[in-house]
C-alpha cells in the first residue's frame, strides 16, 4: 500500500475510535455495551438492557452534536483548503470572502428581531451566501488583476458587515440579547439540535461532493490562471464552481455552529504536513483530520470544566500549541 | 505550416502594443524572438496561447485556426513553458509533470495509469526521471526549468512556446536547457521561444524573428537577420560580430571593450 493510503486509512480509523469514544463521553454516561444495545435495536430485536433516559440522551442530545461536529469540522476545512488553492495563498481562511462576517450579522439581526434557533440559522445562511455573491460581483468589475480585486472586495464589504454587527450589538438588549449574540459569536456545538443536522447537512454534501470530484483540477489552478489555461482547464468556470461549493458549506456550517475561528484555516496545514499538496489526497486527509479535531476538541469542552465552554474558544487553544510544535519540527 | 500568425493586433485597453504582425514556423524548426524589453514579446506568445482576449487577427497551429479551437484541444497541439519559478504549493515533480496531462482526460476524471506513463515517458526523455519523487521547491533552478519541460511535454503538445527559458539560469545551466530545446526541434517539435542573447539565437536558433515598436522589423535565419546595425538599433549598443570556426559559429562581442 502506498504511503498516502496508509496516511487516509489510519485517519479514517481514527475518526471511527472518537466517534465511538465521543458517545460515552458527558454527563450521562453510556458505556459501549449499552451504546451498542440502542443503536442494535434500531436494526435487530435486542432486549432492552439500558435505561430510557439513556436511549432519549443518545438519540436527541448526543447524536445530534456529534454528527454536528462531525460535519462542520469536516466542511470548515474543506472549504479552508479550496480557497487556499484557488487563492495560492496558504494563509487564506473560509472566511475570506465575507461569509463569517455575513453570517454573524444575518445571526445577530434574527436574534434581534426575537428569532428562534432555525430562522437564526436560516437568517445567517443567507446572509454568508450574499455576502459572498455581493464580493464576487464587485470582485467581477475590478481593474485589472482579478484575484486580487475579489480579495480586496471581500475585506472591504467584511468589514462594512462587521461595523454593521457592532452596531446592532450596540443597540441591543444589554441584559438579553447581548448574551445571546456574544454566545452565538463564540461558537458552539452546545445545544446541537436533529433539526441543525437535517440543515446543514444537504448544504454540506452539496458542496463537498463536487468539490471531491474537482480535486485533481484544484491542483491545477494553483499553478496560476495562465499556466492552468494553457493544459486546458476553463479556470474562471472551474474557480466558479469551486467558489460556490466553498461558500456553500462555509456558509451550513458557520450557521449552525457559529463562528468556529482557526479549523478552517490551520487544519490544512496540518494536512499538508502529513500527505503533501496533491488534492487527491489533501482533501480528504482535511476533511478526516477536521471532523476528528472537532470531535475531539468538543469532547474536551463538553467535559472539562462544570459549565460548558464555546468550542470557538477551545480550539485555538488546544491547536495552536500543537501547530507550533509542527512548525519547529518541520524546520528540521 | 505547423505555427502561421497572420496580422495580428493586440491591445491594452486602447492602447496598441502589436500590430500587422504576421509570420509562419515550419515543423520541427526553433524560433527565436528577439526584441527590446517591453516590445511585445510575452503579449504575442499570451495571443498565441489563446490567454489574451484583446487581439485581432488569425492565428494557425497544424493548420487549424486558433479561435475555432475549444481550451482542450488547444492544450493538446500548443504548450507553454513559463520561466522557471517558485510556486506557493511544495508539489512533487512526478505530480507538477502529470497536471498536464489533464487535457487527455475526460470531465471529472483524475489521471490513471495511461497519465501516469506520459508523465514518467516525459521525465525519462529530458533526463530527470531520478528526480521524480523529490519536491519541485527543493530542486534547482536548471533542474526545475526541466521540470516544466518534461510537463510541456507530457501535454503531447507538438508546439512548444517559451518564455525566456534559461533567464535566472547559471551559464551551465543554460547550455543545458538550450542542448535540451535544440534536441527537441530536432525530433520534431516546433518551438517559438524569446530570447536575450544574440549568441544563444546564433548558436541554436533556425531562424529569428526580430520584433520593434510592436510590429516585425525583420525575419531570416541568425546569419542573414543579425548585423551590427540591427543590434544597434534594437538594443541601442555598439557591437562587433566576429565569425569563428570558418563562419560555423558567430559571436557578439560589446564595442567599447577594446579599442582598435
Amino acid at each position: 500500500m502506498k504511503r498516502e493510503t496508509k496516511i487516509l486509512t489510519a485517519l479514517s480509523m481514527i475518526l471511527v475510535f472518537v466517534f465511538l469514544l465521543s458517545f460515552g463521553l458527558g454527563k450521562y454516561p453510556i458505556q459501549l455495551k449499552e451504546l451498542l444495545g440502542i443503536l442494535g435495536s434500531k436494526i435487530f430485536p435486542v432486549s432492552k438492557f439500558w435505561t430510557t433516559n439513556q436511549e432519549i440522551a443518545l438519540f436527541n442530545i448526543r447524536m445530534p452534536r456529534i454528527l454536528l461536529g462531525i460535519l462542520v469540522g469536516a466542511a470548515l476545512p474543506a472549504a479552508g483548503v479550496c480557497y487556499q488553492g484557488i487563492f495560492r495563498n496558504p494563509m487564506v481562511s473560509p472566511d475570506l470572502l465575507g461569509a463569517s462576517s455575513g453570517a454573524a450579522f444575518g445571526a445577530v439581526l434574527a436574534i434581534l428581531s426575537g428569532a428562534g434557533f432555525l430562522r437564526i440559522s436560516m437568517s445567517a445562511f443567507f446572509f454568508a451566501l450574499f455576502t459572498v455573491w455581493l464580493v464576487c460581483l464587485v470582485g467581477k468589475h475590478a481593474k485589472g488583476n482579478q484575484t486580487l480585486g475579489l480579495v480586496l472586495a471581500g475585506i472591504m464589504i467584511s468589514s462594512v458587515f462587521t461595523s454593521a454587527t457592532s452596531f446592532l450589538k450596540l443597540v441591543a438588549d444589554p441584559d438579553q440579547e447581548l448574551p445571546a449574540i456574544t454566545y452565538w459569536l463564540m461558537g458552539s456545538l452546545s445545544g446541537a439540535k436533529k433539526s441543525d443536522v437535517s440543515f446543514a447537512i444537504i448544504p454540506i454534501l452539496m458542496g463537498l461532493i463536487p468539490l471531491f470530484l474537482l480535486r485533481w483540477k484544484l491542483n491545477l489552478l494553483t499553478l496560476g490562471e495562465d499556466e492552468a489555461r494553457t493544459m486546458g482547464v476553463d479556470v474562471p468556470k472551474i474557480r466558479g464552481v469551486v467558489i460556490a461549493c466553498a461558500t456553500l458549506i462555509t456558509a451550513a456550517s458557520i450557521s449552525v455552529s457559529g463562528m468556529i475561528g482557526w479549523v478552517g484555516l490551520v487544519i490544512p496545514h496540518f494536512a499538508r504536513m502529513l500527505i503533501g499538496c496533491d488534492y487527491r489526497k489533501l482533501l480528504p486527509a482535511s476533511v478526516l483530520m477536521g471532523a476528528t479535531f472537532m470531535l475531539v476538541v468538543d469532547n474536551i469542552a463538553r467535559l472539562a470544566t462544570t459549565s460548558e465552554i464555546p468550542i470557538g474558544i477551545l480550539t485555538s487553544f488546544v491547536g495552536a500549541p500543537f501547530f507550533l510544535y509542527l512548525i519547529m519540527r518541520e524546520g528540521e | 505550416m505547423e505555427l502561421e500568425v497572420s496580422n495580428l493586433e493586440a491591445y491594452y485597453g486602447k492602447h496598441k502594443v502589436l500590430s500587422n504582425l504576421s509570420f509562419s514556423l515550419e515543423k520541427g524548426k526553433l524560433m527565436c524572438v528577439l526584441g527590446p524589453n517591453g516590445v511585445g514579446k510575452s503579449t504575442l506568445f499570451q495571443c498565441i496561447l489563446g490567454l489574451k482576449k484583446q487581439h485581432a487577427g488569425k492565428i494557425y497551429i497544424e493548420n487549424e485556426e486558433m479561435e475555432t479551437l475549444d481550451i482542450r484541444q488547444r492544450a493538446k497541439r500548443i504548450a507553454f513553458i513559463p520561466q522557471c519559478h517558485q510556486p506557493v504549493f511544495s508539489y512533487r515533480v512526478k505530480d507538477i509533470v502529470l497536471m498536464s496531462t489533464e487535457c487527455t482526460l475526460h470531465g471529472m476524471k483524475s489521471p490513471g495509469k495511461l497519465q501516469k506513463q506520459m508523465a514518467l515517458e516525459a521525465m525519462e526523455r529530458v533526463g530527470i526521471a531520478h528526480l521524480a519523487e523529490r519536491k519541485y521547491t527543493q530542486i534547482s533552478g536548471g533542474e526545475r526549468q526541466l521540470v516544466l519541460i518534461a510537463r510541456a511535454l507530457a501535454q503531447q503538445a507538438k508546439v512548444l512556446i517559451m518564455d525566456e527559458p534559461t533567464s535566472n539560469l547559471d551559464y551551465g545551466n543554460q547550455i543545458r536547457i538550450m542542448k535540451q530545446i535544440r534536441k527537441l526541434a530536432e525530433e520534431g517539435y516546433t518551438i517559438l521561444q524569446s530570447c536575450h542573447q544574440p549568441e544563444q539565437a546564433f548558436l541554436y536558433a533556425d531562424e529569428i524573428l526580430v520584433l520593434w515598436k510592436g510590429c516585425v522589423l525583420i525575419k531570416g535565419t541568425p546569419k542573414e537577420v543579425l548585423t551590427e546595425e540591427l543590434i544597434q538599433k534594437i538594443y541601442g549598443v555598439d557591437v562587433e560580430i566576429k565569425s569563428l570556426y570558418e563562419d560555423q559559429i558567430r559571436v557578439c562581442i560589446p564595442a567599447h571593450l577594446h579599442k582598435n
